[in-house]
């Protein structure tokens, strides 16, 4: 029973660096999401259907696919690999940041659908009223629509940290498997099962998965139902 | 105040053309449902940016699609109260209500919370949110909001439609504030007879997107035609008069008015308010001689000068009395049998229970009239 709660320090990093990643992964996609679902929700272009297809693309390819498009265009000789490190000596292949990407990009298409549902359901009417007020569309956004949308900003952050935690092919495929740098929770667990003795670490490292998922959900639940009482106390 | 309009604008198969002008203190557009209203204050809102047209509030232009101009909503600094309140669900009371007010040049912040606390009586509700109101306290809290920009126009759209009598009486002498005290130049947007009756300076009759009339009160409300989209038995004349008197003993209040004494059920106005007084001319019964031994408590003395056949077969016989005209609807036998004509002298008969109770409430004073441009323009 001990061994099932004492990590070693390499599961440590493993655990550690997950976190890492899927936070990172959220917090840097939710600018973009929140403006590709508004842009979506909201305005009217030629060609939204193909951006709205890209955008749900890393739902439907097979993970690994996915991870190999990024290596072609992120790699270090990728096109936009090869541009970032140049100008602003960015790496992404085989780096935790690298690894952030992959699961960003996963984890996206879930961001911008629980966004893009809740910003179709805001009244727009109460965005007139507050423009006749004397609010700017910045401001109408900032004050009436973002504060109207959290809940489904919140539920879309969770899904993504949870993606983002449990992301593999893509990951894997595009970063590879390296402890302490890209090795994180499913890479480490599939990488104990191929070890003979490592069924321990596997359960150990099962169980933290377990019990991050779940507080997550828990904490997403909890912020959304206050944030409702919040906008509806009818 | 002068608000001069000339618009345009074609929603789906409905095409709006207004054109008016009015520089009354409360303008009403009045007209049934459908009729063009909500739109043309959604254009003077910004809100709808019309096809066509021009808007100048006093010296600014809003709106002039020839020149290009078009003045965004959030820079108009018109306060608009809609219909079903809009209040920001995610924001107390007191955050509803300060708003705009941040948006304001603090240089143009003529109004204060306490002012408008005061003159909505909503200060105990500071830190509710809107959620837990009543229709009534919500569609103050939305005026309020509206008041704290300091706006150089206020437009109501409907604003009592979603509430119940007793709250329209909660929320009607407010607006009567606003227009006598604040001096808050209004447009109001009401299907209400009633209601426009008893708060216009000017109005404005819709009719298929369409402006029919354009007018004070007394003169374009008695009018056959503006009337006629309605119910007939709602045809009438609206009378001004003036609180000269109570009788607490019986609940009775007497009004003066040009065409003799009124007395009206009981109203909580001081001496000196003056009223408006709403005779439906179904309620008018004619004698030829001063009746005697009769309930009704209202007697004119006046002069037929028309009779006129009615769409439904009955006669509209028009009165004078004391230079005001009254109007009374009559069987064909009635005529016939008191032999009425023009020029008979006659006793107009109105029971005090008939005088449209709805209407009675503190006039504005004095009368404006309303411009004589585009008075009466025929669509």
């Amino acid at each position: 029973m001990n061994d099932l709660l004492n990590l070693s320090p390499e599961e440590w990093t493993a655990v550690r660096l997950s976190i890492r990643v899927a936070t990172v992964a959220m917090l840097a996609s939710l600018p973009v999401g929140i403006a590709v679902a508004y842009l979506l929700a909201r305005a009217r272009f030629p060609g939204k259907s193909v951006v709205n297809g890209i955008v749900l693309l890393p739902l439907i390819l097979p993970p690994v696919v996915t991870g190999y498009l990024l290596l072609l265009s992120f790699g270090r000789r990728g096109p936009i690999g090869a541009f970032l490190y140049e100008h602003f000596g960015i790496v992404f292949s085989f780096r935790w940041t690298g690894a952030a990407l992959a699961c960003a990009v996963m984890a996206f298409p879930l961001l911008v659908r629980s966004i893009r549902l809740s910003i179709e359901a805001v009244d727009r009417r109460l965005e007139d009223a507050a423009g006749t007020l004397g609010a700017n569309p910045l401001w109408v956004f900032t004050f009436v629509t973002l504060p109207l949308i959290l809940p489904g900003i919140i539920a879309g952050m969770i899904l993504c940290f949870a993606k983002a935690m449990g992301e593999f092919g893509a990951t894997i495929t595009f970063v590879s498997n390296i402890p302490g740098e890209t090795q994180t929770l499913p890479s480490a667990i599939y990488t104990l099962t191929q070890i003979p003795g490592g069924e321990t670490g596997a359960l150990r490292l099962t169980l933290v998965s377990i019990v991050i998922s779940m507080g997550a959900l828990l904490i997403s639940e909890l912020l959304a139902r206050r944030v409702d009482e919040r906008i509806s106390a009818q | 105040m002068s608000l001069a309009v000339d618009v345009t604008h074609r929603f789906g198969s409905f095409l709006l053309e207004a054109r008016f002008v009015s520089d009354g203190r409360l303008t009403a557009f009045f007209g049934r449902s459908g009729s063009g209203k909500t739109s043309l204050i959604n254009i003077i809102a910004g809100v709808v940016r019309p096809d066509r047209g021009r808007i100048v509030l006093d010296d600014t232009t809003l709106v002039d699609t020839d020149r290009g101009v078009f003045v965004a909503k959030y820079r108009r600094r018109v306060g608009y109260v809609f219909q079903e309140g809009r209040l920001f669900p995610h924001l107390t009371v007191r955050q509803n209500l300060l708003f705009g007010r941040w948006f304001t040049p603090p240089r143009e912040r003529h109004v204060t919370l306490d002012q408008v606390l005061d003159l909505l009586d909503i200060g105990q509700l500071l830190d509710r949110r809107p959620g837990s109101l009543s229709g009534g306290e919500k569609q103050r809290v939305a005026i309020g909001r509206a008041l704290l920009t300091s706006p150089r126009l206020l437009l109501m759209d409907e604003p009592l439609a979603s509430l119940d009598d007793s709250r329209k009486d909660e929320i009607l002498p407010f607006i009567e504030r606003l227009r006598d005290e604040a001096r808050v130049p209004i447009v109001y947007v009401s299907h209400s007879l009633p209601e426009v009756a008893r708060l216009a300076t000017t109005v404005v009759v819709f009719q298929d997107g369409r402006i029919m009339a354009t007018g004070s009160p007394t003169d374009v409300l008695g009018r056959a035609d503006v009337l006629a989209p309605y119910v007939l038995s709602e045809a009438g004349v609206l009378i001004e008069a003036t609180v000269c008197g109570h009788d607490r003993a019986f609940g009775l209040t007497a009004l003066q008015s040009r065409a003799g004494l009124f007395q009206a059920p009981h109203l909580d106005l001081p001496i000196g308010t003056p009223v408006r007084i709403r005779v439906r001319a179904r309620d008018v019964m004619i004698a030829t001689t001063r009746p005697d031994g009769l309930s009704a408590l209202n007697v004119l003395s006046g002069v037929v000068r028309a009779l006129d056949a009615t769409a439904d077969g009955l006669v509209e016989v028009g009165l004078d009395c004391g230079g005001v005209r009254l109007a009374a609807r009559l069987t064909r036998k009635s005529i016939a049998t008191l032999r009425l004509e023009p020029g008979r002298e006659v006793y107009a008969v109105i029971k005090s229970v008939a005088l449209d109770r709805d209407t009675l409430g503190r006039a504005p004073t004095p009368i404006e009239r309303a411009s004589a441009d585009a008075s009466t323009t025929q669509s």
